[in-house]
């Protein structure tokens, strides 16, 4: 598929698949595209060209980017969980069950107790499993995060990780968009690089090199294996540190 | 005693003003109620926005003898309808489609009462309102809006709360964003149109930001928040379309001066528990 804003295109002609128990990364620079791909598969863009097909009634669950969200905004963490039963809910009040439901989805995330508090007062961590929260509540097949550990710290980072294992081990499909190469994405199982189109798809060990992460990221990259894990390193930190040293 | 006691409720003896304090109670709590909508989503520029534009087809609809129900509220229905379409294209922004929507209505208003020679007291009483322009119409119109939009709020609150907090992931979940955006512009044009006569377009922006506004500085429940605006947007009408009465002021002026005596109490009291808190904090 081929998907454009106005008339600039922002990926072209995706040819992927997704199946049942899969966990993919994708990663590329800001811009690459990975945003539009994740609201293609949702359904919140129509692609200009192509199409994406899903098995009947799929039921989905999206976590945007918690930088987009109002934390000012006056809701509670039940309220903010409940919210995705909006399309069948038609009582303003979140019902006996409903709720019984939110605690446990709360319970499991490790944010029992906390479904009262505004969700300003809550940490980073918890602040990011109340939306995996709200997205678990609607029971999907499959999990869509856009740049889950964005903007969070390592321990953070952490958490979700082990969160995002755990949902998988239970038969979650997760689909996650990353720039963290390190934190996040040489730990998934499958990584989809992306600029604009699919410059490669595979485990983290066959697509992180410094060919495809050049192609990827337009910046010289170089890749070291630590523990049987691919790391990357920024190919330009010699010459900025040599630099750097002449300025000290 | 007693006699000072009689003149608390003289206004009370004269039937313009029991219409007005009626209509200015009931729009104080309307406004209230989707002042929420307006003040969380950050569009507190549209009420005002919205009621030059209703100026516009009340020019028109005056100028061409049409009934101003019809005229006006037609006219500003579409241009909530425009300002929403425009809107939606990243490019422009809302508040820029609301400026440039809205005052070309509100400059084609003016422009058609100059021209076609409209009594400036007529001109006045629209920009601020007037009390006694009420008539028993002005009560029907209001009540019946306000009912309609209490009935609306309640049967969808999980959308609207869905669509104000965080429109991308409810369209994602089901929820007809798109549908229920243009459901809150066309409530929000009915109520700047049955309102305008006692509150004018001028302030009536007002009265949608600032008991809501209050409101939110009282709770951090979106459920609360629903209840407690329209309580002080009708204590506050009702207040001000009094205290004019005694101090001779404009009706609408009063009212909004007295949400924002509100307004101010309000935000002192919650700086001050804020800081009382904080300062709790050090001593742990």
């Amino acid at each position: 598929m081929t998907c454009a804003y106005n008339s600039t295109l922002a990926i072209k002609k995706i040819d992927f698949t997704i199946r049942k128990g899969d966990f993919v990364g994708i990663v590329g620079p800001s811009g690459s595209g990975k945003t539009t791909l994740l609201k293609a598969i949702l359904g919140s863009i129509i692609p200009i060209e192509g199409h994406v097909t899903k098995k009947p009634h799929l039921r989905m669950g999206y976590v945007p980017q918690v930088e987009t969200v109002d934390w000012n905004f006056p809701v509670t963490v039940l309220e903010v969980v409940a919210m995705t039963r909006s399309s069948t809910g038609r009582l303003p009040r979140v019902t006996k069950d409903e709720r019984a439901d939110a605690l446990l989805v709360l319970e499991r995330l490790g944010l029992g107790g906390l479904h009262n508090r505004h969700i300003r007062e809550l940490s980073g961590g918890q602040q990011q499993r109340v939306f995996v929260a709200r997205a678990l509540f609607h029971r999907p097949e499959l999990l869509v995060l856009d740049e889950p550990t964005s903007g969070v710290d390592v321990r953070t980072r952490h958490e979700v990780l082990h969160l995002l294992a755990d949902l998988h081990d239970e038969g979650v499909s997760i689909i996650l968009s990353t720039h963290d190469l390190n934190g996040l994405a040489a730990h998934l199982p499958r990584l989809v690089c992306l600029n604009s189109e699919i410059i490669a798809d595979g485990s983290p060990v066959e697509v992180l090199t410094p060919e495809v992460l050049e192609q990827t990221f337009g910046a010289p990259m170089g890749v070291l294996i630590h523990g049987g894990m691919p790391v990357v390193v920024d190919g330009v930190g010699a010459d900025i540190a040599e630099r750097m040293s002449r300025l000290g | 005693m007693s006699f000072v006691f009689a003149g608390l409720f003289t206004p009370f003896n004269y039937q313009f003003f029991n219409n007005g304090i009626i209509v200015a109670t009931i729009a104080g709590a309307l406004c209230g109620l989707l002042g929420v909508f307006v003040v969380l989503r950050g569009m507190s520029y549209i009420g005002h926005g919205l009621s030059h534009a209703v100026f516009g087809g009340a020019a028109a609809s005056a100028v061409m003898n049409i009934n101003y129900f019809v005229g006006a509220g037609v006219w500003g229905v579409a241009s909530g309808v425009i300002i929403g379409r425009i809107a939606r294209r990243r490019l422009i922004g809302a508040d820029a489609a609301i400026g440039v929507v809205t005052t070309a209505s509100f400059a084609l208003g003016l422009a058609l009462l100059n021209r076609y020679g409209q009594a400036k007291k007529s001109i006045e009483a629209v920009l601020f309102g007037s009390v006694l322009g009420v008539k028993t119409i002005d009560i029907v119109a209001v009540s019946a809006v306000a009912i309609l939009s209490v009935v609306i709020v309640v049967a969808l609150y999980r959308a609207f709360l869905f669509a104000t907090f965080d429109p991308e992931v409810a369209q994602v979940s089901g929820v007809r964003v798109a549908w229920i955006e243009a459901l809150l512009m066309g409530l929000l044009s009915l109520t700047i149109l049955v309102t305008m006569r006692v509150i004018g377009t001028l302030l009536i922006s007002a009265l949608l930001v600032i008991p809501a506004s209050v409101a939110r500085m009282l709770t951090n429940s979106f459920a609360r928040m629903l209840w407690i605006s329209p309580i002080i947007g009708a204590v506050s009408a009702f207040t001000g379309m009094y205290l004019s009465y005694f101090l001779d002021t404009s009706a609408s002026a009063t009212i909004i001066l007295t949400g924002t005596l509100m307004f101010i109490v309000v935000y002192a009291v919650t700086g001050l528990r804020g800081r009382t808190r904080i300062s709790g904090l050090h001593h742990i």
